[in-house]
């Protein structure tokens, strides 16, 4: 049960995933020492061949701060924040902050992981970033440099994709929701085609609760029947064999997911849940 | 012989040498390619499971692409008592490799290796 201005600040957002492995020796009671090693990082990697704009001085500010309400189990980790902001020294008195990037590291539900791993190690395998890419390579190697962790690129595959498209659409919304929408790219194709594949989330809906046997539990065969009952339908109108093609992008009134590992969050009742599905996924790639 | 699907079209039929092998190729990143597969499969005679069918699985070098669950493939082995092979398309030495390999099934199936029969030898393949 997250508070409303974690959630504000969650939703709506373009997060890049990444899984990462257990961190050593990370504390929670030197968040700010951490913030200020971090600051001092960026700094000078900051400065490392890179030109230098002439004119207002920007100056670096890093917080970490803890998430307490952002985990699944008693024995996940609380979410850890980072937030990087520019402030503009403008004037001597007032300094305007510009949150510039945000990358936070969480668990629900990770105790796959967190049960086999050794004592000074902390477990919190996803890695959500939103901000500039730059800054996101340079938080990751500090991270890595200092607690000997590794991040990978969480990239979501196909099935997957069709799991959280079924998932999704079961979940129950209020009104004036979005379309589910599918989008799928044809392989094999000098230029490359993108077919988007709307569909009325009430509709969609119907049709999983044919499909879903027992509430509460999905299995691989309801997702297929589901997905091919779309498919079918697909081919029917158009002749294209969508299961011929890869699903690329799923988007539903609860969240949206890319198959490079972007993750949009929309509704702030389901983020634990979409977060417990990024964290299977993420153990699944560490181990 | 190369065909999208069965089964084969009948006009060939008389001039159609034996079939000593079935090689059903599924891409792990097309699903459309094993519901083509289990379609076909129910065209063929039951005396080729008996060692002259084999899967082969491509694609399965990148996880992040899958769209075919790799235990429905296996139970597709199980089901119809016929090995699984693996390869990947776009790496020279691994298709040569293969190519060999099917090569080799081939001159069993066709009963040109002597002391070892088709049945035999996918027996082998699918308990390793």
């Amino acid at each position: 049960n997250l508070n409303s201005q974690t959630t504000a600040f969650l939703l709506c957002k373009r997060w890049a995933l990444y899984s990462v492995t257990p961190l050593y020796k990370f504390s929670r009671a030197h968040l700010k020492a951490y913030a200020k090693l971090l600051s001092a990082y960026i700094a000078t990697e900051k400065q490392k061949g890179v030109a230098v704009e002439v004119g207002v001085e920007l100056d670096i500010k890093v917080a970490v701060s803890s998430l307490p309400d952002l985990k699944g189990s008693h024995q996940d980790e609380a979410a850890i924040l980072v937030q990087i902001s520019l402030r503009s020294q403008a004037s001597q008195k007032m300094s305007e902050e510009k949150l510039v990037w945000s990358g936070w590291f969480c668990s629900v539900c990770g105790d796959d992981l967190s049960k086999n791993v050794p004592a000074d190690f902390i477990c919190l395998p996803v890695f959500l970033a939103n901000g500039a890419e730059s800054y996101t390579s340079i938080v990751g190697s500090w991270f890595q440099k200092t607690f000997d962790c590794c991040f990978h690129r969480l990239a979501i595959s196909p099935l997957n994709l069709s799991w959280m498209a079924a998932m999704w659409t079961g979940c129950k919304v209020e009104e004036n929701t979005s379309a589910i929408e599918l989008v799928f790219s044809v392989p094999h194709l000098p230029q490359s085609l993108d077919i988007s594949y709307a569909i009325h989330p009430e509709d969609a809906k119907a049709l999983w609760d044919t499909v879903q046997k027992t509430p509460g539990e999905i299995t691989q065969e309801e997702v297929d029947v589901f997905m091919d009952c779309l498919y079918s339908h697909f081919h029917r109108h158009f002749k294209i064999h969508l299961s011929a093609t890869k699903l690329v992008k799923v988007s539903t009134a609860i969240a949206s997911a890319h198959c490079d590992g972007i993750i949009k969050f929309l509704q702030s009742q389901y983020i634990t849940e979409v977060l417990m599905l990024l964290t299977e996924l993420a153990i699944s790639q560490i181990q | 012989h190369l065909a999208t699907s069965l089964p084969l079209p009948s006009e060939g039929d008389h001039l159609r040498p034996r079939i000593d092998l079935i090689v059903f190729m599924i891409d792990i990143k097309n699903k459309y390619s094993l519901k083509n597969v289990e379609a076909s499969l129910a065209h063929v005679a039951a005396s080729f499971f008996l060692g002259k069918v084999c899967f082969l699985v491509t694609g399965v070098g990148r996880v992040n692409y899958c769209s075919v669950e790799m235990s429905s493939i296996w139970k597709l082995g199980d089901i119809y008592c016929s090995p699984v092979l693996y390869c990947e398309l776009e790496l020279e030495r691994i298709r040569v490799a293969t190519a060999q390999r099917l090569l080799r099934m081939l001159q069993i199936c066709a009963g040109h290796v002597p002391g070892v029969s088709a049945l035999s030898f996918s027996f082998l393949l699918r308990n390793s």
